[in-house]
């Protein structure tokens, strides 16, 4: 890029960044990134393509192994949040950063509170809140406590609060993600604002009508590399769409077409409101068959983690009917759910698969160990454990010195695997498989899929989330799309649909007539 | 009978006197809290605080000296009890009831080589703090009796609930602290030092909590007794934790608490079984923590709930 | 697996570091205190040896312990800082110390009916904080101290007002019933038979924690409670039911402490026996095997404490302070962690060189 001439017209440019995690994960790769004065500036991209570490790196969470970052023509080094809030770039986060029991003014001047005669000048706090609230047209109560205002509000005081640390560049990771539509509209309209009065915006979105809406240019990630940069008036939808969900790689799943038989899990009318109040599944229904690997395809956050949540007992289940085999398993407890026969990879492999302080043997036997077989006398039966544990650690390939090796010692891909073990070798009936190969590496990942198909062909019904469309296309037998808490799309042959199809609907640019998700219910 | 000794002036005044340490250790847990640490320290900062004062005042024959000299050996424990909680990373329990075994033995220990007995400081000859007799307060009738004629640390005690109240929701320290207890990480985001506010908070609360102990050792009674402090480092966490963390209703629930030991000392003399209400204090946390529940955050976000 | 092995090597370095830490420091104190702060020093570390008596001694003073280590061991497995123990051994000698003193049975079975009351009410004590923090989410580190007041006042209560012996000079039970007295087992020292239901103690809380399937639940919650309730375990249940254990051996402890070394009620504090539990059960990492050897090292630096006390200038409390400066090193995650990590670090490079090779 030629800089000289940029220099006026480009605030910020990242150049050449590349970061790898210390587990080998390349999260970018010579990513360039530029952004000009006074825009709103879109970054695109699926989940796992990079935005996140790109905005980590610039405002200071992470550093970068390779790569220079401009800001005003001036290369700059940033190395924690407030270099880069000195410089005059300020993040709001999907997460506040906000104290639940102060006030909006007394969050707002947090770390540099006006004083008077050494006390803290709490009228000043107010007053400052008022008038800088005034100004941007971002209405708050300042006195108001952050714990009875809702999302929205909490969210103009996020940026509020970084306008009031005197930036000049803001980063909006996924601001629409937690507002309901007329929150959204709302913040379109002071995003506008600002862009008026001169600040830049940098703006994380998946949801590409509000893209073409609000901003100016895009950037789109996809696989850690940038795959294209655009005034966002010269390219369609589906341009973007197909930047963002381009082939990544052939995975070649080998398998024979899929012969369904009965319909083994069914949910009807499932609804799920979580605890902001947001409804995040709206009255879903679906089967899936005996013999048959139902792919569900989306953008994280719209329902699919509370779906598999809800079906495995680990959220409440608030409305409608989950039936496994023709039992009724809305209000069964976990334990009663698994030994009817459901598996669940959660996507959350640290917190709920696995116990990183407790050996490969203790995470396998935690859904079976008070059955009768592994007890003897009241006491556990380790020595059929060892077999069992032993056996299992050969048949999945887990690579650890001995059953007592700590889970937290193993490699990503090792655990999942320990994971995978334990929930596959339950005899189940319905695998409720979420983001089964996020973040491990390639032959692990490849173990799991094949498994997945042999347990299809043994006559288990799995449920497959994703965010790998590529994945999704190939080890599923038929997809269903998730937008928005409801089913966009039913494909009962998987073979015949491509990423640019899925990504069209995922995004919410089209959606089938419900006669034809209907199809996914497998009414008898 | 009992009665007529419970509508007494002079038992009013009395519960004033018990609730005196309970009140400045309830505002020292009620720092700590606010600043996110479960600090249970406060037995041993307080004997500390005590035997300092009695050592401090009989060496530099000064009562200023006693005080200064434990709030000087309680803040020592807070220091260790900070350093090894904020700095080690050291379970704040596990430190909490090592420096109250600590305070307990370590108290004895060095009683026992500074005047060679190990129940009492009565050979070491130390002062005690005056009591004030305010001049117009103490004509009112009934007004007068209760409220004038208290040790100088019992005014302390009440000046230092409004200093706290101050402390924490008037000055931008207190304000640091609040958001360093309930979201550290919102308060790191904005350029404030955790580990730096949370220390700051320990030691303020350790002054607080020595000058609890000095006043047993230099009010209430004359001299430092083995393990003096008697669970009131446990019972200021209970006050703080039946308050809510808010500054007003810790207070009354130290003045309840208070009210209970004199209540069960008055009942004592009567020979009626005093432990009944040596219990009260407890139980009275128990059964608030029962209905209030442990966290705040799970009755707000229900609270929310049922207003939608 | 280096690095596992480090970590646990590095485990017992940083405990006999923090021991020999409080060791030097008690000797500074020692000197500090002492004419002859050697001969001192050397009856505090050997004198527990040097007559049968004082062995047992030794013994006498484990026993209790054994019980307060493996209920806290329990207790703690699930990750509930519940420090109810202490009230409970209080409450179970009330409790066992009111049967012995009442009923009428016979020898054998007697202190059978002493000794489960003493763990009911031992049950019921270290419940209650469990059950305010399963139903109402309320931490068992405020509720359990509160509890051991409540249990402290209660029995005084009990004890002045139901089975006072007003014929003794001070607060005391009545003399317990010969049949309900648990017998010496050795001469020469009062080691009495509570010792055997210790070591029985010590096995079922071995086999309850390491061996058993609710064990495995307590240990498993205790370390990530999510991939417990993922798993289908029944979180809150088992986090009440091993309270409820652990407080049983609590409460079973206070009364055979009761019924084997006195024969009347005569506490008028808490006895602290489960406060030391804690720190029995932290060098023992929670873990029954290794209760026996921390009880045996503290009741060794009590008696090792007494005969200094007996022998020189050196009060006797100094063992509080050994005790203090063990558990806050102990407790001290970051205390030699540079250490570890220099280590991990050298073995990971050691480990790809040899791989290079």
């Amino acid at each position: 890029m030629d800089r000289g001439t940029a220099e006026n017209e480009y605030i910020l440019s990242m150049e050449h960044i590349t970061k790898v995690y210390s587990n080998g994960f390349v999260a970018n790769k010579d990513v360039n990134f530029s952004v000009k004065k006074g825009e709103i500036h879109a970054l695109v991209g699926e989940n796992g393509a990079g935005k996140s570490t790109l905005m980590k790196v610039l405002f200071g969470h992470e550093q970068p192994e390779e790569g220079k970052i401009f800001f005003k023509g001036k290369e700059v080094q940033i190395t924690n949040p407030l270099t880069a809030l000195d410089y005059g770039i300020g993040m709001v986060h999907q997460h506040f950063m906000l104290v639940p029991s102060l006030t909006v003014a007394e969050n707002l001047v947090l770390g540099m509170e006006p004083k008077k005669q050494g006390l803290f000048d709490y009228k000043k706090a107010v007053e400052m809140t008022r008038e800088i609230s005034e100004k941007y047209n971002l209405i708050v109560d300042p006195e108001a406590k952050i714990q009875d205002i809702p999302v929205g509000f909490k969210q103009k005081v996020e940026i509020l609060k970084v306008l009031f640390r005197g930036v000049e560049v803001l980063i909006l990771d996924e601001p629409t993600a937690v507002l309901t539509p007329q929150e959204t509209k709302e913040l379109f309209a002071e995003l506008l604002n600002l862009k008026k009065a001169g600040y830049t915006v940098i703006f994380i979105s998946h949801k590409l009508n509000e893209i073409k809406e609000i901003c100016d240019r895009l950037t789109v990630l996809r696989n850690g590399r940038v795959t294209g940069t655009a005034d966002v008036k010269d390219i369609t939808e589906q341009e973007i769409s197909n930047r963002m969900v381009g082939r990544n790689v052939m995975l070649n799943v080998d398998k024979e077409p899929a012969k369904p038989g009965e319909t083994l899990l069914r949910v009807k009318d499932l609804g799920y409101v979580d605890e902001h109040g947001k409804e995040v599944v709206k009255g879903i229904s679906f089967g899936v068959r005996r013999g048959e690997i139902l792919g569900v395809a989306g953008v994280e956050g719209n329902g699919q983690r509370e779906i598999s949540e809800i079906i495995t007992g680990l959220l409440p289940r608030q409305t409608g009917e989950i039936l496994v085999n023709g039992k009724d398993l809305s209000k069964a407890e976990i334990r009663e759910i698994r030994s009817s026969g459901v598996a669940h990879i959660s996507e959350d492999r640290m917190t709920y698969g696995s116990v990183g302080d407790a050996t490969i043997e203790e995470n396998i036997i935690s859904e079976r160990y008070y059955k009768k077989e592994f007890n003897k006398k009241g006491l556990l039966d380790f020595k059929k454990i060892k077999e069992d544990v032993n056996r299992l650690i050969e048949d999945y390939g887990i690579k650890c010195d001995n059953k007592d090796a700590l889970v937290k010692t193993l490699s990503g891909g090792n655990i999942q695997k320990v994971v995978v073990a334990r929930e596959f070798s339950s005899g189940p009936q319905v695998i409720i498989a979420n983001q089964p190969t996020r973040g491990i590496d390639v032959g692990a990942s490849e173990f799991i899929r094949k498994k997945l198909v042999a347990l299809r062909d043994e006559g288990a019904a799995v449920l497959l989330i994703s965010a790998d469309l590529t994945e999704v296309i190939e080890v599923s037998d038929s997809i269903i799309v998730m937008c928005d808490g409801e089913i966009a799309a039913y494909f009962p042959d998987a073979s015949l649909v491509d990423e640019a199809t899925l990504g069209e609907y995922m995004l919410g640019l089209k959606r089938q007539s419900a006669e034809e998700i209907g199809g996914v219910y497998h009414a008898e | 009978m009992i009665l007529e000794n419970i509508f007494s002036a002079q038992f009013v005044y009395s519960i004033l006197r018990m609730a005196t340490p309970l009140v400045l250790s309830a505002m020292a847990a009620l720092i700590t809290k606010k600043a996110g640490v479960m600090c249970i320290a406060f037995e041993g900062m307080m004997l500390f605080g005590a035997l300092g004062g009695v050592i401090g005042s009989a060496f530099t024959r000064n009562v200023i000296g006693g005080v200064l000299t434990g709030i000087l050996f309680g803040v020592a424990v807070a220091f260790i009890f900070a350093y090894f909680v904020l700095v080690l990373n050291a379970n704040t329990v596990l430190t909490g009831l090592a420096l109250n075994t600590l305070g307990s033995g370590g108290t004895v220990f060095i009683l026992y080589v500074i005047c060679g007995d190990k129940g009492t400081s009565t050979s070491l000859n130390s002062l005690v703090l005056p009591s004030v007799n305010i001049p117009l307060v103490q004509k009112i009738p009934v007004l007068g009796p209760i409220l004038s004629g208290h040790n100088v640390m019992t005014y302390l005690a009440f000046l230092a609930v409004i200093l706290t109240y101050l402390f924490i929701n008037k000055t931008a320290m207190g304000l640091r602290i609040r958001s360093v207890g309930e979201n550290p990480q919102a308060a790191e985001s904005v350029g404030i030092k955790v580990i730096r506010t949370r220390f700051t908070a320990i030691l303020t609360a350790g002054v607080l909590s020595s000058m609890g102990g000095i006043y047993m050792s230099m009010g209430y009674l004359p001299f430092f007794t083995r393990d003096m402090v008697a669970g009131r480092g446990f019972m200021a966490i209970a006050a703080q934790n039946l308050g809510g963390g808010m500054v007003f209703p810790t207070v009354l629930s130290a003045l309840l608490f208070g009210g209970a030991e004199a209540l069960s000392n008055v009942m004592q003399s009567l020979r009626l079984p005093a432990e009944t209400m040596q219990m009260l204090p407890y139980v009275v946390t128990l059964v608030a923590l029962f209905f209030v529940g442990g966290s705040s955050d799970r009755g707000r976000r229900k609270k929310r709930r049922e207003k939608k | 697996m280096q690095s596992k092995k480090i970590e646990q090597r590095f485990q017992v370095i940083r405990m006999l570091v923090a021991v020999a830490i409080a060791l030097v420091i008690a000797f500074l104190l020692v000197c500090f205190v002492s004419e002859t702060p050697a001969a001192t020093m050397g009856n505090f570390l050997f004198g527990p040896f040097q007559s049968i008596r004082r062995i047992g001694n030794m013994v006498e003073m484990m026993t209790p312990l054994l019980f307060t280590g493996v209920s806290v061991s329990i207790m703690y497995s699930c990750n509930q800082i519940n420090m109810a123990s202490e009230g409970a051994f209080f409450l179970g000698g009330v409790a066992s110390s009111y049967i012995a003193v009442t009923w009428l049975l016979p020898v054998g079975i007697h202190p059978f009916f002493c000794i489960l009351a003493g763990g009911l009410v031992g049950s019921a004590v270290c419940g209650i904080p469990a059950f305010l923090y399963v139903k109402r989410g309320a931490l068992p580190v405020v509720s359990s101290l509160m509890i051991n007041y409540v249990s402290l006042y209660l029995g005084l209560l009990i004890i002045n007002y139901i089975i006072r012996d007003p014929q003794a000079g001070y607060l005391c039970s009545y003399e317990f019933a010969e049949t309900a007295v648990l017998p010496d087992l050795f001469s020469k020292t009062n080691v009495h038979f509570g010792l055997i239901i210790a070591i029985a103690v010590l096995i079922f809380g071995y086999l309850y924690l390491n061996k058993s399937r609710w064990g495995y639940s307590i240990r498993m919650i205790g370390k990530n409670p999510a991939f417990a309730k993922y798993s289908g375990m029944n979180v809150f249940g088992t986090i009440l039911a091993c309270q409820l254990v652990g407080g049983f051996l609590a409460g079973m402890g206070g009364a055979v402490e009761q019924l084997g070394m006195y024969n009347r009620f005569q506490y008028q504090a808490l006895s602290n026996h489960g406060f030391d539990g804690i720190l029995i059960a932290i060098l023992a990492h929670y873990n029954p095997k290794f209760v026996a050897p921390a009880a045996l090292f503290l009741a060794y630096i009590r008696v090792g404490a007494d005969i200094m006390a007996r022998t020189s200038d050196v009060p006797v409390e100094i063992v509080s302070i050994i005790q203090a400066i063990i558990i806050i090193f102990v407790a001290a995650e970051r205390f030699l962690s540079g250490w570890k990590h220099r280590e991990i670090v050298k073995a990971s490079r050691n480990e790809l060189a040899a791989k290079g090779e």
